[in-house]
């Protein structure tokens, strides 16, 4: 059985100027240590995702249908005070940007020990303290005593992006979800940041989604790739496939925008037009106006096709 | 910390200075005591006299050498009406006015910050409507319109609590005497109407703010219960715009309780410095606002020496 298993998951945001569906009908699994990339443009409903997962809708959001199914309980179902005692501890998740994600006016080894203290009961404040010295040691963090008692603004970004990882695998857990966790840092920590969160998820055994709208992260980093388009998944399967095999037209275009070595070529590709208004979709596929491929059968949404162990959908893809 | 102290204090003596200039050559303009002081029937030797002994029949500068040099040696002169130093008339009626400034403080602190968070964790629920309806009022009513009603309400028509005075005094405050108590509780209420509705407001726009940062909702990810998230990780980044104002409108309080204490005859400083700016009392006025200035200063820097408490990135 699948550690995670999102099945036709529905996320709305209910605002003045009409519904926004962030996310509409994503199904995706994950195994057991396994790292899942999601990737696609800004708006496309991917951290939305994550934050479904952990139940961190707020108002005037709300998750209207779907299963969340994790190690066997759907986490849509369970209150908040179910839920919290999931998050942080079987589940945890890692923002984007790592200036913003720590409480400016609490120390790191409050902010550290807090994630501990509130998860595992009959731990002392020693034990506490002593596991949180040992895990910024892991992720590589110098002076891990000292920083303890520092606070955020004394620490560079990739520190404190170390600091937040550091937290989020503090009560090793099962599924981590990164949402864009380099996106903020400098190129030359990017690799770092993400060379050590693929080695500590295999270390603590964490399957990892990784949200990115970066494909060439995620085809460094993992095991499957979701595309997401719109607020819906437009095509799913392993690396290899996705990566040097793609089905959907969008994917298509996402790969060739990436530069490459051996190309002479002056400009890089972009897929032209941009992508729907969320209040205002299309009929039909929502990709049908910046497909080169598009015509009059794109006017319906085309339906679920699995090839090759891959689900795609695309009325062009046979 | 001492280098900083020093310079405050530095500075602050230099504030006091200014202060005493502008006020002494104010109340040299403003008119002649003596007039006021003097029977209508008095000779104009008697007021030749009286302006030699006051020492008000000298040039302006001479005269303010001479207020210096007795400021030098801890004394700001003799009350003209009073006849006793100016210092000991306003020291006097200090405590009635800091007792009332105090509660005042704390009353809308205790009350103004949990309504303001209630309102701010639920704006759509209708208590948050109430809440805000209220603070509304709170900020938009005269003090003196509520001081008012409220002696309407709880002394005329119901007779419940005094209407003016101190009562029963122990240990310089009516907070411990029952008779005290029942004395304070309109003045606090009428003084505290205004501050708390401001509070509240701050607090609420503070928390409202901070609840969508992004270390708030990774609090609540990492599994920190919800009340921990709202009471200690937001909460303490709203404090710092407020312990701000909460400063500045404790050093109001003191300073303007005037129309408190005249709705509530309430023998504080207020009452004084109307009475003595009416008499050109000189001496009086000049202490007081030396006195207050003093508190002005003094809770600054009470403040910033929170803020290094409140937030780290701030160091004295």
């Amino acid at each position: 059985m699948a550690l995670l298993e999102v099945k036709n998951l529905k996320t709305y945001f209910f605002t003045r100027s009409g519904v926004i569906k962030s996310v509409d009908g994503t199904s995706f699994s994950i195994e057991k240590g396994e790292i899942l990339g999601i990737v696609g443009e800004s708006g496309a409903g991917k951290s939305i995702t994550g934050f479904s997962i952990l139940g961190l809708i707020d108002p005037p959001g709300k998750i209207v249908e779907g299963e969340i199914n994790f190690d066997g309980r759907d986490l849509v179902k369970l209150s908040q005070d179910e839920l919290q005692k999931i998050r942080g501890n079987e589940i945890s998740i890692i923002f984007q940007d790592p200036q913003t994600s720590l409480n400016p006016v609490i120390s790191i080894g409050k902010q550290l020990m807090e994630t501990i203290l509130y998860h595992r009961k009959g731990v002392s404040k020693k034990e506490a303290y002593n596991s949180c010295v040992e895990i910024l040691k892991t992720v590589g963090l110098p002076a891990a005593e000292k920083r303890m008692k520092s606070y955020p603004h004394q620490l560079s970004g990739g520190m404190k992006q170390r600091v937040v990882i550091a937290m989020a695998l503090l009560n090793n857990p099962k599924l981590l979800i990164a949402d864009e966790p380099t996106t903020a840092l400098d190129v030359t920590i990017q690799a770092q940041i993400l060379y050590l969160m693929k080695k500590l998820s295999k270390d603590f055994h964490s399957a990892l989604i990784l949200i990115t709208h970066d494909i060439a992260v995620v085809s460094q980093l993992c095991d499957k790739i979701a595309v997401m388009y719109a607020g819906r998944i437009v095509e799913y399967g392993s690396k290899e496939d996705v990566i040097f095999n793609p089905l959907h037209p969008y994917t298509k275009g996402l790969i060739e925008c990436l530069p490459k070595l051996n190309d002479d070529k002056k400009r890089l590709y972009q897929i032209p037009g941009i992508m729907p208004s969320l209040l205002g979709l299309p009929e039909g596929c929502y990709f049908k106006d910046r497909c080169e491929f598009a015509d009059e059968q794109c006017d319906v949404y085309p339906p679920r096709q699995e090839i090759d162990k891959r689900i795609v959908f695309c009325h062009k893809v046979k | 910390m001492l280098k900083y102290i020093l310079n405050r204090l530095f500075h602050s003596v230099i504030v006091m200075f200014v202060i005493s200039f502008i006020v002494f050559f104010i109340m040299f303009k403003a008119g002649d005591p003596v007039q006021l002081l003097l029977p209508p029937d008095a000779t104009q030797q008697d007021v030749i006299e009286m302006r030699h002994a006051l020492g008000i029949d000298q040039s302006f500068i001479k005269q303010y050498e001479a207020f210096l040099k007795n400021v030098a040696k801890g004394n700001l002169g003799n009350s003209f009406v009073y006849g006793q130093p100016a210092l000991n008339v306003v020291f006097e009626r200090l405590p009635a006015t800091l007792e009332l400034s105090v509660l005042a403080m704390i009353f809308s602190i205790l009350f103004g910050i949990p309504l303001g968070i209630i309102a701010s964790i639920k704006p759509k629920a209708w208590y948050s409507k109430v809440i805000m309806f209220l603070s509304l009022s709170g900020i938009s009513v005269p003090i003196f319109w509520t001081g008012m009603i409220l002696v309407l309400v709880f002394s005329v028509l119901l007779g419940w609590l005094p209407s003016s005075g101190r009562g029963e005094v122990y240990l310089f405050t009516s907070a411990f005497t029952w008779d005290g108590i029942k004395h304070l509780i309109m003045p606090v209420l009428t003084l505290s109407f205004f501050q708390l509705a401001l509070i509240l407001r701050l607090t609420r726009t503070g928390m409202m703010e901070v609840m969508m940062q992004d270390y708030i909702k990774l609090a609540t990810a990492k599994g920190v219960p919800r009340r921990v998230v709202v009471y200690y990780h937001a909460l303490k980044n709203s404090l710092i715009p407020l312990v701000t104002v909460i400063g500045i409108q404790f050093g109001q309080l003191v300073a303007f309780t005037i129309v408190t204490e005249t709705i509530f005859a309430w023998p504080g400083t207020g009452k004084l410095i109307i009475d003595s700016i009416q008499n050109l009392d000189r001496p009086i006025v000049v202490a007081y606002l030396l006195i207050i200035s003093f508190i002005f200063v003094a809770i600054n820097f009470v403040v910033d020496v929170l803020y290094t408490f409140i937030d780290p990135r701030v160091r004295v």
